[in-house]
């Protein structure tokens, strides 16, 4: 089992007002998997992203990466957990203006320590593999959103994480683009890639193969798609 | 881990991307550097020609001269009590282990052959070169017996000798000095300005006794001594030779227990000192008004790092996304300060320097560039980066990475 989480709570407070984004939330994921999760706006889906990536801590609940005790990381392991086992891919790309598309991707990779000729070799294959072969030095301006969300999942390969977590990677990209970005997460999972992906749209979800629906920070539904 | 390397061009990145806003914010410490290295090297300039001007007087060197009396409660400004006379000096002479002399001073005009030169003529006793450590160029000292014979010889100061004789040999020549004719036996070695403008080459040297009578005049006693001059052999003596100086002229020049000296001695080491550290003094005040803008000039790299990690907050989340520790972004964070800070630092140093050869190039003041400008304004600049970078990159890398990431 890749990732067993139990009981991940996590409330925020807003003023007098308790909010609960997870309650009790336990799942299991395996290596391989391509997994969707759906909900309404406010149910918790990303916060639940983000303790699994490790960018967060939950309240209470253990969470077990391969085994590893992510909760009982400090700070510092936590970044390396995040740079070596998670690649993230978010709704507005988060790309840095001032680099190109190549010296975007190889970024987790000089927090990782690799030395500048490795890490241009392995960026450009990842622009390759999303399709951007010839695009290396175009800077993010000068990318439309499917390229710039094609540099953002080539960026989340770099350090081939041992799972992918994209909040809603075609969120910000009309239907054919967001199509083609599914395509391609889709192919990344039949090439071994653990995928865990939250959108808003159904027919997304259904290309899934197990799909987990939440409401109000808890988890309502776990399984394949009807 | 990420390698030292990429943290420093990261910085570099960050600072090129915005040239204009970069090169202003280091133009603030650039200002504060350039103005304490002017600055210190003016002060340092003006101290050594004070030191040189103190030293000229000669070393070792104590200086008599009578006067701190007191007259009704109101004290008396040295040089107004009763005269120092021969007999104080020769007391000093044969009890001292140290040469003395003593000189009484004029003004007249000095006439050659066909033109004239108003000038300071000093009357001397014997010993007087050794204890002002002036030497002889051309001709001789004089002889003790002429000095006792009160023989009619002089020697010139440099400059007199320019301006009397021009280039020709004035050994043997006469000159008349009011109206009584004197025969010039010796030229005094050059020594030049001494600071304050005053030439020290501007001078006439003549036994005490004709210059005491032909030049100064009536106003004098017959055996009056304007100042004594007190050489001792070394620094270390100087000041047991002070208290004993003052006993043995106490005793001569007869005070009575408990009352204050007629006379005064003046250690010329403890004037130097007195000199310096007054334009020591002098210079840190300045310089340290001049670290304040040093200081400003951190407040303004404070001021645009605090803005850049507010622009920066969604790469700062997506940095620690990706594998960024909070140290990390801390030091890469600072580095950029310490880099905007220390091209102010280097720039300063560059227009410190200039502008401190132009003051003495231009301005004619006299300016020494310390050697430490280079190593200190460097380090200092990097020190001020670090400091006021500290808060902002502190900022940075407590941020958390899911808020930071939220940011727009
Ligand atoms: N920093 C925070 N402070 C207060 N409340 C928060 C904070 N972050 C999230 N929440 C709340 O937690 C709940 C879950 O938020 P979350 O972002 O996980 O929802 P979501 O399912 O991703 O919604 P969406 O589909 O709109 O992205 C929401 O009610 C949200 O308002
Ligand atoms: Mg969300």
């Amino acid at each position: 089992m890749m990732i067993k989480a139990t009981d991940l709570t996590k409330t925020y407070q807003m003023g007098p007002n308790e909010i609960r984004a997870l309650i009790n939330v336990s799942l299991s994921i395996e290596a391989g998997e391509y997994v969707a999760i759906i909900g309404p706006s406010g149910s918790g889906k990303s916060t639940l992203m983000n303790v699994l990536g490790g960018l967060d801590r939950p309240d209470s609940g253990r969470y077990f990466f391969d085994g590893e005790d992510v909760l009982a990381m400090n700070d510092d392991a936590l970044a390396a957990f995040r740079g070596s086992k998670i690649g993230f891919v978010f709704q507005s790309f988060q790309l840095l203006p001032r680099l190109s598309a190549r010296l975007n991707i190889e970024l987790p990779l000089v927090y990782a320590g690799m030395v500048p000729g490795e890490r241009r070799r392995r960026a450009e294959a990842m622009l390759v593999k999303v399709g951007l072969g010839q695009r290396g030095d175009s800077r993010p301006s000068q990318l439309s959103g499917g390229q710039q969300q094609r540099v953002a999942i080539a960026r989340a390969l770099a350090s081939e994480p041992r799972l992918m977590l994209c909040d809603e990677p075609t969120g910000a990209l009309d239907q054919k683009t967001g199509r083609e970005i599914l395509d391609l997460l889709e192919a990344l999972n039949r090439q071994g890639s653990t995928v865990l992906m939250v959108t808003h749209d159904l027919q997304i979800a259904s290309r899934a193969r197990r799909i987990i629906e939440m409401r109000d920070g808890a988890v309502i539904r776990d399984g394949a798609p009807q | 881990m990420i390698r030292t390397s990429d943290l420093f061009w990261s910085a570099v990145n960050a600072i090129t991307a915005h040239p204009m806003r970069s090169s202003l914010t280091s133009l603030g410490v650039l200002i504060g550097v350039a103005a304490v290295i002017a600055i210190t090297s003016v002060g340092l300039g003006a101290q050594s020609s004070v030191t040189s001007a103190i030293s000229g007087l000669g070393s070792n060197l104590l200086i008599v001269t009578s006067g701190a009396a007191r007259g009704g409660g109101v004290r008396l400004a040295s040089g107004t009590g009763s005269p120092l006379t021969e007999t104080d000096l020769q007391a000093l002479a044969r009890n001292l282990d140290a040469t003395v002399s003593g000189s009484v001073r004029g003004q007249a005009q000095v006439v050659a052959e066909g033109t004239n030169w108003n000038t300071q003529i000093e009357g001397v006793t014997a010993n007087y070169l050794v204890t002002r450590d002036l030497k002889i160029a051309e001709g001789r000292d004089f002889e003790d017996s002429e000095i006792v014979s009160r023989r009619k010889v002089v020697i010139l100061g440099a400059t007199v000798t320019k301006e009397l004789f021009g280039s020709a040999d004035p050994i043997g020549q006469r000159v008349r000095i009011s109206n009584t004719p004197f025969e010039v036996i010796g030229v005094l070695a050059k020594r030049g300005q001494a600071g304050f403008g005053m030439d020290q080459d501007d001078i006439v040297l003549a036994p005490i006794g004709p210059v005491r009578s032909r030049v100064v005049g009536r106003r004098l006693r017959s055996s009056a001594v304007s100042q004594i001059f007190i050489k001792a052999s070394s620094s270390d003596a100087l000041e047991a030779l002070e208290s004993d100086a003052k006993e043995i002229l106490r005793e001569t020049r007869r005070v009575r227990e408990g009352s204050e000296d007629n006379f005064s001695v003046q250690n010329m080491a403890s004037i130097l000192e007195a000199g310096r550290s007054a334009t020591q003094t002098f210079t840190l005040l300045l310089g340290a008004v001049a670290a304040v803008s040093l200081l400003v000039g951190g407040i303004g790299i404070m001021n645009i790092m605090l803005v850049a990690v507010t622009e920066r907050t969604r790469e700062i989340g997506l940095r620690k996304a990706i594998g960024a520790r909070s140290r990390d972004i801390l030091v890469q964070f600072t580095l950029e300060a310490v880099l905007v800070s220390s091209l102010g630092g280097f720039w300063g140093l560059l227009v410190g320097i200039s502008g401190a050869w132009a003051l003495a190039q231009f301005g004619g003041w006299p300016t020494t560039i310390p050697v430490w400008a280079a190593p200190v304004s460097l380090l200092f600049s990097s020190v001020v980066g670090v400091i006021f970078g500290a808060l902002p990159a502190w900022r940075a890398a407590q941020l958390h990475p899911v808020e930071a990431l939220r940011r727009d």
